[in-house]
């Protein structure tokens, strides 16, 4: 029985969690454009909001950088490179450390703006309430994995957790036996984790599929969105104007 | 496809680079922007307008979106101006663009409200009786009727059905007929012109069942009594458009780019036309930047600048040159050279009245009304003629009723200005001298009582003996304290004397330097002459609230006349306050007022009923002593202000409803009974004492007004002066009234009326209010009817800032269970006639009406004021007392007859102004337009008036302005009377025909119709009096003429003959409270001024959330800097504004706009929103009439004397109310009264179980 809820939740449960995630996110792309934004209420209060905003921000994309690369890179490349899991399990914990108290900062300070500022409560919707304090305990779900990963700095858990990572995305739903004894804390942060992938299409988490990163690799200052080609075909306006940018001839 | 999908074009990447690699191509998707055009697409655009409180009538485009009104912008299809004229459009507002919010905002009334504890009454009582049985139980048990008269305004209301409503209404009229008469049922609803189908839907009703339309512009204090005083003409204004014409412009307390802002483009287009413009305002306003000069006047001084710019006029154009244009205007266009006679008076010569033909031996040849023919000194035979045109010429007799310079017999005349070169003898005449009197806040100068002046006068011998007479216009040059070489000591050398009435002495009062005085008169003047009265003046309501507006006004219109500016392009008088000319006007009379079925109808001035029954005559300050001119000719000059009203009543002077404390119904079936036909019954039964006039003990209960409708209107919130007093005696719910009557304090009562120690409270059985919005009246009241907005429902709307006549059209049909005003009206109609017969039929009504102007009537008293109560003379109703008429009223079929064309158009024919014409053509045609009644009864073929728009055609078609066959009738009849040919104004357009949808399509242009006293053509702009001026036609006064000299018995009495300077009066109401309730902050004690403002009327009201989010949110007043410095009031503190009449709290707005020693709160900012309790009265905030009480005024009564006659809306009281005081402090506790009203949830209770036992 217990092997059997362990099959459901680190098995089966990612997968239900990885395709709401993505056809969740596609739908609401493509049938929502209106509602694909990051809901900012900056234009509301800006109290809190500068110091809040950016050092969860920060703090949250360290942790991210972290999480992908600590869980997703294949074990032989960090034997490769000679990195020892020690190492690695002391670089989790400082740099997570870190990164999640400044994440904690920010996020307390975003919590009690939601909560006790009377005209951004008021504008908020329950996504906006659920989704914040959810990510706020998966944070210090997370910060307290640190406590017990400081019993076992070989690194050992933490390669079972790369090797379920990398399992489940190598469709392997039999890996799930990987995570089946490990802390309680670890699991609930695990599962919390994988809900946030589930709620992620429901919420102003999409944003983060937009992040404006195009920019960077962006060549010419002026951008001309032709209305040629086979867009225009479809739309009678562009069609309109097509014809009337045509010089006579 | 997708979006995402199409995002995948990895093998095709049509990035094109271009500007050496600075710009780029891209494919990416575009439809995102569809969005952004969607939110501009709409399904339709429907033409409307704001229709009940905005002078501009603007042209709207007003958007659908699925079945939605979404926004509005203006219209821009005005049919185009001649060249070189600047276009009309765009018209339109901040104020109007937010209107739409209304629709659909939580302060929408969706659904008819009816105050809980009468629907409960009304339902215990309707199980075991009839309905007006069910109403008489409820309202003859005075403590029912106290569960839910002394409740309102307290919350309370309960939602209920269309038809229990209609019949509660309906009950409870046809018991107030029954039991006391139609009278006791009165209808306010202002300003017809802004939604005159909206207006005529209650009118009618009311005038069918006998019930009485309130006047509206009296009672703003809109009316300015000056204009009837000078030209016999309510108001006539030039339209905005022929401000462009103008080269001098002077703003005199108007602040055209906030109030009329979408006419400001012509003033803007003026000043680039080179046009030099002035500002006279007291604090900074919009307009002041508008100005080469601002001249900042301490406020309610207005009268002593006119003055002193008067002085100098005289001074310079006529005295020490004189300005040929100036002299020939004034000798042809006024009664500047008429004779006044000089009567003896304690020693002295004071002016009397103008000299008649019939003061003549031989009437001078008259035979037809001499008494009301002036006379003048003819220079060409050097004797005194009687020239044409006096108002003696337009009654009885035909053709001699004009302005050419011809004698009665058709000698042409010169008349003699002045006197000056062939004078007899010099006399020493007085002139009374008002600023010298004591007042805490105005500077006044130690100059006697009476001004001794001398005047070149003639000996003339009249029937009754030899008499001195001089001629207006050297009375004018001595009452302006002119030098003129006569050797008198008392008359100002210079402009630097001190003396009445030099720019120097006018800078002691009105703080305003005499260089700008003199330079502004002198240049004003000096344009007039060079470009023949192109000079022109705009005034707002600021001047005319004074209790002594007259003085302002008659101080600018001198100056005007004497420039020759009235009636000419680009010049005169421009008061733009709220007269929002019906342009239609005697198309829509008979509509409105069902004049079709029974003539005349029941109206009444508002001020003077209002001052009766909300017992602001129990509270007088002001005695008959402060205000009565120390020359005034003997007599018993006593009693009370309302002694004088009442006098007025019972003369005709003045309408009075309730009329009698008899049942009117009643009257004519005694008369009969008696044998007498009904006017000798009553003149007999008045005079033995038998009938009483109600207006002699308003306070008895059976002369209380009983049903009142409020549509259109929110008198409670805005204009209702002496607010805490309505709430008080009318309503007879809780109030803020903190001073004491004239019983507590033991002050001298008045003689004619009776008193009672208790003043009634609650006085009103059924107060009913139309509204879409949830107002401070809706609040108040004992049900609300949900009303169409102006998206609506159709209708029409005229204004006198431009000749175009607009339609309002229905966007989208009423939302939730609103209705039209048009389909309410007819829905109470239609309930009346079924509940009715209950106790009425076919009733003969007894209707008084005072003595009316333009009839015939007019030239009723002349010389002398008779009283027949005082025995002086015989009552002889529309003679000595209120005209007597009979109507039959037949109460079960008031439907029938509201929704057809009544036969007496047919029998009787349409009249305006003193013209009257044959309307029968009209009548087929809008039997044809309209369709026919076929049902049988009552109005069995007769015209339908079924629809709104039925309504629109009946107005356009009757109305020369829309239709040109009347037009070319209406000046033929006029024609016959001038003995002058005007016909050729409207034969261009007799076959011009404006009906509905026309105006739908596009605005109009109305046609030129003798109605108004200007032209709308293709030469020129509309301008007041221009038809005086260019075709001769009298003005409709004493002398047909302009008239400056006021002869009038009462008008000698006060003051007023001539205009002086009169400085505010004092109304004494800070004494009294100023120490009575501390809260340990500072006071001060300021002008309270209340003018109208940016974010609110004007199309729509201050509950407008958009308004309220542009300003502060919520009531506001104004105060300087200093005197917040003063009170330790910082910018935004909440504040208390409180006298003995009541208090009122807002936020503070601290500004270096206002002047030291006022306040400004802008009017009508509602009750209900953001308003605190008020530590003075315990009673929520009030509104800025809570500290404003009425004071009527006795010239403003006079009546049966040609331009001193009554008509609607036309001559009458006013409410004034600038010159009241207020102390202002800081609030030390706010207190939002938001604990739960203990009134609700046992309303809730009872409702609950009343619906559980149906």
């Amino acid at each position: 029985m217990r092997d059997a809820i362990n099959y459901v939740l680190f098995g089966w449960y990612p997968y239900l969690c990885l395709t709401v995630f993505l056809v969740g996110s596609w739908l609401r792309f493509d049938r929502e454009q209106y509602t694909w934004r990051s809901g900012s209420s900056q234009l509301l209060r800006r109290r809190q909001l500068s110091w809040g905003s950016n050092l969860f921000h920060i703090g949250i994309l360290v942790i991210f950088m972290g999480h992908f690369v600590g869980l997703l890179t294949p074990i032989w490349v960090f034997d490769m490179l000679g990195v020892s899991h020690t190492f690695k399990q002391w670089m989790a914990i400082v740099v997570g450390g870190v990164a999640g108290v400044m994440c904690f900062a920010g996020m307390t300070l975003l919590v009690h703006r939601r909560l006790f500022d009377s005209r951004i409560r008021a504008t908020s919707s329950f996504g906006d309430i659920a989704i914040l304090l959810m990510l706020y305990a998966q944070l210090m779900l997370g910060l307290s994995t640190i406590f017990v990963s400081l019993d076992h700095l070989d690194g050992h858990e933490m390669v079972k957790f790369m090797t379920w990572a990398q399992g489940i995305l190598m469709l392997q739903p039999g890996v799930s036996s990987q995570v089946a004894n490990a802390h309680i804390i670890f699991k609930l942060h695990l599962l919390l984790g994988m809900t946030l992938f589930l709620v992620f299409p429901f919420t102003r988490l999409v944003h983060i599929w937009s992040a404006p990163v195009w920019y960077l690799g962006r060549r010419g200052y002026q951008i001309v969105r032709t209305r040629k080609g086979s867009h225009a075909a479809s739309s009678a306006a562009a069609m309109h104007y097509t014809v009337r940018a045509k010089r006579p001839s | 496809m997708s979006h995402f999908l199409d995002r995948l074009t990895f093998f095709r990447r049509p990035s094109e680079p271009f500007a050496d690699g600075h710009g780029i191509t891209t494919s990416e998707d575009r439809r995102w922007e569809d969005g952004y055009r969607k939110r501009w697409q709409h399904d339709k655009i429907v033409r409307s307008t704001h229709g009940a409180n905005c002078t501009g009538s603007c042209s709207w485009k007003i958007y659908v979106k699925g079945g939605i009104v979404t926004w509005e912008t203006q219209q821009t299809d005005y049919p185009r101006t001649r060249p070189e004229l600047p276009n009309h459009e765009p018209r339109g507002c901040s104020r109007g663009a937010s209107y739409s919010w209304y629709l659909y905002s939580g302060n929408r009334v969706k659904y008819p409200l009816v105050r809980s504890r009468l629907l409960r009454l009304w339902r215990e009582a309707r199980v075991m009786r009839t309905p007006v049985a069910a109403w008489a139980s409820i309202v003859e048990d005075a403590a029912k009727r106290e569960t839910y008269t002394s409740r309102r305004g307290l919350g309370g209301f309960v939602r209920a059905q269309w038809d229990e409503v209609t019949e509660i209404i309906a009950a409870a009229n046809a018991y107030t007929i029954r039991k006391h008469g139609p009278d006791r049922i009165i209808g306010f609803s202002p300003i017809p012109a802004m939604s005159m189908v909206s207006y005529a839907a209650g009118s009618r009703y009311l005038s069918l069942i006998g019930g009485v339309c309130m006047s509206f512009y009296d009672w703003y204090c809109d009316l300015p009594p000056s204009s009837p005083q000078t030209w016999g003409e309510q108001t006539d204004v030039p339209e905005s458009a022929d401000w462009y014409n103008s080269g001098f412009l002077i703003l005199w307390g108007s602040n055209v780019p906030q109030t009329r802002t979408p006419d400001a483009h012509f003033y803007t287009e003026a000043r680039y036309r080179g046009a030099k413009s002035v500002v006279i305002s007291p604090d900074y306003s919009e307009a002041s930047k508008f100005a080469d000069l601002w001249i900042s006047v301490k406020q309610g001084t207005d009268a002593a600048l006119a003055m002193a710019m008067g002085h100098v006029i005289l001074r310079e154009f006529y005295l020490d040159r004189q300005a040929k244009y100036f002299e020939d205007y004034v000798r042809q266009y006024t009664d500047m050279p008429m004779l006044v006679k000089l009567a003896e008076q304690n020693g002295r010569l004071v002016p009397d009245r103008q000299l008649r033909a019939s003061d003549f031996a031989d009437n001078l040849g008259e035979t037809n009304n001499p008494e009301w023919k002036t006379v003048a000194f003819d220079e060409t035979s050097e004797s005194i003629v009687v020239p044409r045109g006096s108002v003696g010429f337009r009654w009885g007799e035909k053709g001699k009723w004009n302005l050419e310079e011809k004698d009665s017999e058709g000698r042409d005349t010169d008349l003699r200005l002045s006197f000056a070169m062939s004078h007899d003898e010099f006399a020493n005449v007085g002139f009374p001298y008002f600023g010298n009197r004591e007042h805490d806040h105005f500077q006044g100068t130690d100059h006697p009582d009476v001004l001794m002046r001398k005047v070149p006068v003639k000996r003339v011998k009249l029937k009754d003996g030899e008499a001195l007479v001089a001629t207006v216009f050297d009375l004018m040059a001595a009452n302006y304290g002119l030098e003129r070489g006569f050797g008198d000591p008392n008359v100002a050398k210079s402009y630097d004397e001190i003396a009445p009435y030099t720019p120097a002495w006018a800078e002691k009062i009105t703080g305003v330097p005499r260089d700008q005085i003199i330079t502004v008169a002198r240049e004003f003047a000096l344009n007039a002459e060079k470009t023949k009265g192109r000079s022109m003046i705009i005034i707002g309501a600021a001047m005319n609230h004074w209790y002594h507006c007259d003085m302002n006004y008659r101080g600018v219109i001198n100056m005007l006349v004497m420039c020759g500016c009235v009636g000419q392009s680009g010049g005169g008088w421009s008061h733009y306050v709220g007269q929002e000319k019906l342009r239609p006007q005697s198309g829509w009379l008979p509509l409105a007022f069902g004049l079709d079925w029974g003539r005349p109808p029941r109206q009444q001035n508002s001020t003077s009923f209002f001052y009766a029954h909300t017992d602001q005559w129990r509270y007088e300050t002001v005695g008959i002593e402060e205000i009565l001119s120390p020359t005034a000719p003997a007599g018993s000059w006593d009693g009370a202000l309302i002694d004088y009203n009442v006098r007025a009543e019972r003369m005709g002077w003045l309408p009075s409803a309730p009329q009698l404390r008899q049942n009117s119904l009643d009257l004519a079936k005694k008369a009969e009974a008696a044998g007498l036909e009904a006017k000798d019954y009553v003149a007999k039964g008045l005079k033995s004492g038998e009938l009483q006039m109600a207006c002699e003990d308003p306070d008895h209960p059976d002369n209380w007004p009983r049903n009142m409708f409020v549509w259109r209107s929110n008198i409670l919130g805005s204009s209702g002066k002496g607010h805490e007093y309505f709430l008080k005696h009318l309503l007879g719910t809780t109030h803020g009234v903190q001073g004491k009557d004239l019983g507590e304090t033991g002050r001298q009562k008045p003689k004619e009326v009776a008193w009672r120690d208790k003043g009634p409270e609650g006085k009103l059985d059924l107060l009913v209010t139309l509204d879409f919005r949830m107002s401070t009246t809706c609040v108040y009241s004992d049900i609300v009817l949900p009303t169409a907005t102006w998206y609506e429902k159709n209708d029409l709307n005229t204004s006198d800032m431009h000749p175009f006549i607009h339609p309002l059209t229905a966007a989208v049909d009423p939302s939730w269970e609103a209705r039209s005003d048009w389909e309410i009206y007819k829905a109470i109609a239609k309930k009346f006639s079924k509940v009715a017969p209950e106790v009425l039929g076919v009733e003969k009504d007894v209707v008084l009406t005072p003595i009316q102007h333009d009839s015939v009537n007019e030239i009723a008293q002349a010389i002398d004021v008779k009283d027949w109560k005082k025995g002086e003379v015989e009552p002889i109703p529309g003679k000595t007392m209120p005209a007597v008429a009979v109507i039959e009223r037949d109460y079960p079929n008031i439907y029938k007859r509201f929704t057809s064309l009544g036969p007496l158009m047919d029998k009787l024919g349409n009249a305006v102004k003193g013209m009257a014409w044959n309307t029968q053509h009209e009548v087929e045609l809008l039997k044809r337009l309209n369709g026919v009644v076929t049902e049988a009864g009552a109005s069995q073929g007769l015209a339908k008036i079924d629809t709104d728009i039925d309504a629109t055609e009946v107005i356009l078609s009757l109305a020369p302005e829309t239709n040109g066959e009347v037009a070319v009738k209406a000046w033929a009849a006029l024609s016959q009377t001038t003995g002058l040919d005007h016909r050729h104004l409207a034969i261009p357009k007799e076959d011009e025909k404006i009906r509905f949808r026309d105006v739908v399509a596009q605005p109009r242009k109305i046609i030129s119709a003798p109605t108004w006293s200007g032209l709308e053509s293709e030469k020129v702009c509309y301008n007041a009096g221009y038809t005086n001026v260019h075709e001769l036609i009298p003005w409709r006064t004493l002398s047909g003429r302009q008239q400056l000299y006021q002869d009038h018995l009462w008008m000698r009495a006060f003051g007023e003959a001539l205009c002086v300077y009169r400085p505010p009066v004092d109304l004494k109401t800070v004494k009294p409270v100023i120490d009575s309730k501390p809260n340990g902050e500072k006071q001060i004690v300021l002008n309270f001024i209340t003018p109208h403002q940016k974010w609110g009327i004007h199309s729509t009201y201050t509950d407008n959330l958009l308004m309220l989010t542009l300003s502060r949110g919520g009531p506001i007043v104004w105060i300087s800097e200093n005197d917040a410095a003063q009170a330790g009031i910082a910018d935004n503190d909440w504040i208390e504004a409180y006298n003995a009449n009541g208090a009122l709290t807002a936020r503070a707005v601290v500004s270096q706009r206002v002047k030291d020693g006022m306040c400004l709160m802008y009017h009508a900012q509602e009750k209900i929103v953001n308003v605190p309790g008020s530590e003075i009265t315990g009673q929520r905030g009030g509104i800025h009439n809570s500290v404003t009480r009425t004071v009527v005024k006795p010239t403003h009564m006079i009546g049966g004397y040609a331009q001193l006659a009554y008509g609607f809306n036309y001559y009458g009281t006013i409410g004034t109310n600038r010159d009241e005081f207020v102390i202002i402090r800081k609030m030390s506790k706010v207190d939002w009264l938001d604990t739960p009203n203990p009134d609700q949830p046992a309303n809730l209770d009872a409702v609950a179980k009343l619906e559980a036992a149906e």
